[in-house]
């Protein structure tokens, strides 16, 4: 052991190694996970599905042909996948179905994170009253699990898309506020914060611009993980034929009137919608699983 | 955290002296450092246990605020539902001698009065109209049923999985333990029901709907271990099964490379040994923290799995009791849910600070 071994190499930055950046770093780490990239390539194409159904589909949502109901799939070239109990197109039913899971799955996190990291940060920042409101919500929120309080507010406002949303909405804030509670009560007493007190950083301003940007990447991971949730239950509650109402195309409406005794015959009927929903939520976790470890590099494993 | 006058901490003595049992006389020791914390813990646990019952109440009743009113927002009664062609007097009549005419507010005043001493009305829907209380006690015994068997299945086999998915990492039986994980959780419960019972339902004949109408403790309707429970029981335990074996794995397998089992190799001892004294018992904790929430979900039953394979549960009966806007059955189930998930939190809260005393009660939020 020589004594030079010691001492660290001081380069001048100009010549040091090209800096990664913190996003630049999670996108190489999140490229080279296998089953992470199949989750982006899958929900590429469902979102594909979904934003181009108009263009890409055979035949208009709701056109039925009384002279083909219950065709099978592969023995007519007019209709690929075959039909369904009323004669429509099935590959234009799957199709139009995604554009429904995937404006439920986007929509309803979207209201429920907005909601929820605004109470969160509100009551993690403030503390004392606010607090205390936040906390007894969430547990009286809590104290009933979310389906069962989606299925009574159905009968409270009826079916149909708009009211799916408001309904899973209704429960889909909680864990967002959790989350940002538990993240602001840990970074409140951090450093960086107590400087940008001390120089005499406004409330909004300590909130928006020094610590939420520090919490962005649990909330990512956990939004990834809320929208299979609500994809979940809307296919779960359109099963139950409370969901989502005639004509709109839905996956769990679909296997949820597929169920009979004529199901052995016309198996299409229930292979199809579950192959999607299978492959959504497939695709939702193994990307929220490879964001999760892309993002946050000391989870090992 | 704030310290009661009893408590160790604050009896005059400075820490550092505890620790030094050289300079410290055995007696002192002991009523000091060994016998003083325990009121300290006693008087923490029931001015806990205190407060959080009294949030309970608080819940359930605001609970039973926001279902009653939401419930009786809804314009149309029980009796006005669909085609039942009441002639508008017949159905004054029926809404008199239900007390549907008075008040909103009187009529949650009676109900508040009833549910105090556990009377939450007759059943609007249910032939003959039984007591509330009744239907649930006849209904439930089901749920539980199949709930118990799923938590014995899905609690032993998903641990047994992931202890050896840890000790065999990476070999086939991991994968097929990850395998079993990941479709859990990503393929929906009603899915996998809809295709179990296509497969093996309809062609072997296990699991006949019209067999669930009877609790199988009361006899008569399915023996109380017969084939019927496998493939709700299978389906149902799918998701815990994956979610404990995902986390025995995780804990068994950082215990594994921990210190004290690499000293507990070197001192010699069996495998048999290293694994039940010192792995074992460390990896237990996150396991029972993930273990414990799953109760409440299982016992008081899955919509789905119920509705699939008719099954006339608890799950199944909250559906029809909705549909049917049976309101005293929508209350009483709602507030037994209500009831029994609360009682589940303060549960696992409470074993939280017991295995590990690093977690105070009052700054954790719900896992």
């Amino acid at each position: 052991m020589t004594e030079a071994t010691n001492v660290i190499p001081l380069r001048p930055p100009t010549e040091r190694r090209q800096q990664r950046s913190l996003l630049g770093d999670a996108v190489r780490r999140f490229a080279r996970n296998r089953l992470a990239m199949i989750g982006f390539f899958i929900l590429v194409f469902l979102f594909f599905l979904a934003i181009f159904a108009d263009v890409i589909a055979p035949y208009p949502v709701d056109r039925a042909d009384f002279n083909a109901v219950r065709v099978l799939p592969f023995t007519n070239s007019a209709y690929p996948l075959g039909t369904d109990n009323v004669g429509r197109d099935y590959l234009t039913r799957l199709i139009y179905g995604a554009r429904t899971s995937m404006l439920v799955g986007l929509l309803v996190p979207l209201i429920g994170f907005s909601v929820g990291v605004t109470l969160g940060a509100l009551a993690g920042y403030l503390g004392g009253t606010m607090d205390f409101i936040v906390q007894r919500l969430i547990e009286v929120f809590t104290a009933v699990p979310p389906l069962l309080i989606a299925l009574f507010m159905l009968s409270v406002t009826g079916s149909g898309v708009g009211n799916i949303i408001f309904v899973l909405s209704v429960t889909a804030w909680i864990e967002s506020a959790r989350l940002t509670r538990a993240q602001f009560l840990t970074i409140r007493e951090k450093e960086f914060v107590t400087s940008a007190r001390a120089l005499g950083a406004t409330d909004a301003r300590m909130i928006l611009t020094h610590m939420l940007p520090n919490i962005i990447t649990p909330l990512l991971v956990s939004f990834t993980f809320a929208v299979p949730a609500a994809i979940f239950a809307e296919a779960g509650l359109s099963f139950l034929g409370l969901g989502i109402t005639e004509p709109t195309a839905s996956w769990g409406k679909m296997v949820g009137s597929s169920i009979g005794n004529t199901i052995r015959v016309y198996y299409h009927l229930a292979l199809f919608p579950t192959i999607l929903v299978a492959l959504t939520m497939l695709g939702f976790s193994f990307v929220g699983d490879g964001l999760q470890e892309a993002l946050d590099p000391t989870r090992s494993r | 955290m704030g310290c009661p006058p009893n408590c160790g901490l604050a009896s005059g003595k400075p820490l550092h002296k505890i620790t030094r049992f050289e300079h410290e006389p055995i007696s002192a020791i002991s009523t000091n450092a060994l016998l003083s914390p325990f009121p300290s813990v006693l008087y923490f646990m029931i001015n806990f246990l205190l407060r959080r019952l009294l949030a309970l109440l608080f819940v359930l009743l605001i609970v039973s605020v926001l279902v009653f009113f939401l419930m009786n927002a809804v314009p149309g009664g029980p009796f006005s539902l669909g085609e039942r062609g009441y002639t508008p007097d017949a159905l004054a009549n029926l809404e008199r001698k239900y007390g549907l005419d008075k008040p909103v507010w009187e009529r949650y005043l009676n109900f508040l009065r009833g549910a105090v001493v556990l009377d939450f009305g007759d059943s609007f829907a249910v032939a003959g109209n039984p007591p509330v209380t009744a239907v649930i006690a006849r209904v439930w015994p089901i749920t539980l049923h199949v709930g118990l068997y799923t938590i014995i299945v899905s609690f032993g086999l998903g641990f047994i999985f992931g202890l050896v998915a840890a000790y065999y990492r990476n070999g086939w039986i991991d994968n097929v333990v990850t395998l079993i994980a990941t479709a859990g959780t990503a393929v929906p419960n009603f899915i996998i029901a809809t295709w179990l019972l296509l497969i093996f339902g309809y062609q072997i004949g296990w699991g006949q709907p019209s067999k669930w109408i009877i609790p199988p403790i009361l006899g008569t309707g399915n023996a109380i271990l017969s084939w019927d429970y496998f493939l709700p029981v299978i389906t149902y335990a799918l998701l815990p099964l994956g979610l404990v074996a995902r986390y025995t794995r995780a804990s068994v397998s950082d215990a594994l490379n921990a210190d004290y089992v690499r000293t507990a190799r070197a001192k010699g001892l069996s495998e048999r040994s290293i694994m039940f004294r010192h792995v074992l018992r460390n990896a237990m904790i996150p396991i029972i923290t993930v273990v414990l929430p799953q109760i409440p979900n299982l016992l008081t039953g899955s919509l789905f799995i119920e509705v699939v394979y008719g099954i006339n549960g608890l799950g199944k009966f909250f559906v029809t009791s909705i549909t049917n806007k049976d309101y005293p059955m929508i209350m009483g189930l709602v507030l037994l849910i209500a009831f029994f998930w609360s009682i589940t939190y303060l549960v696992t809260d409470i074993l939280y600070a017991l295995i590990d005393p690093r977690i105070r009660v009052g700054g954790r939020s719900r896992a």
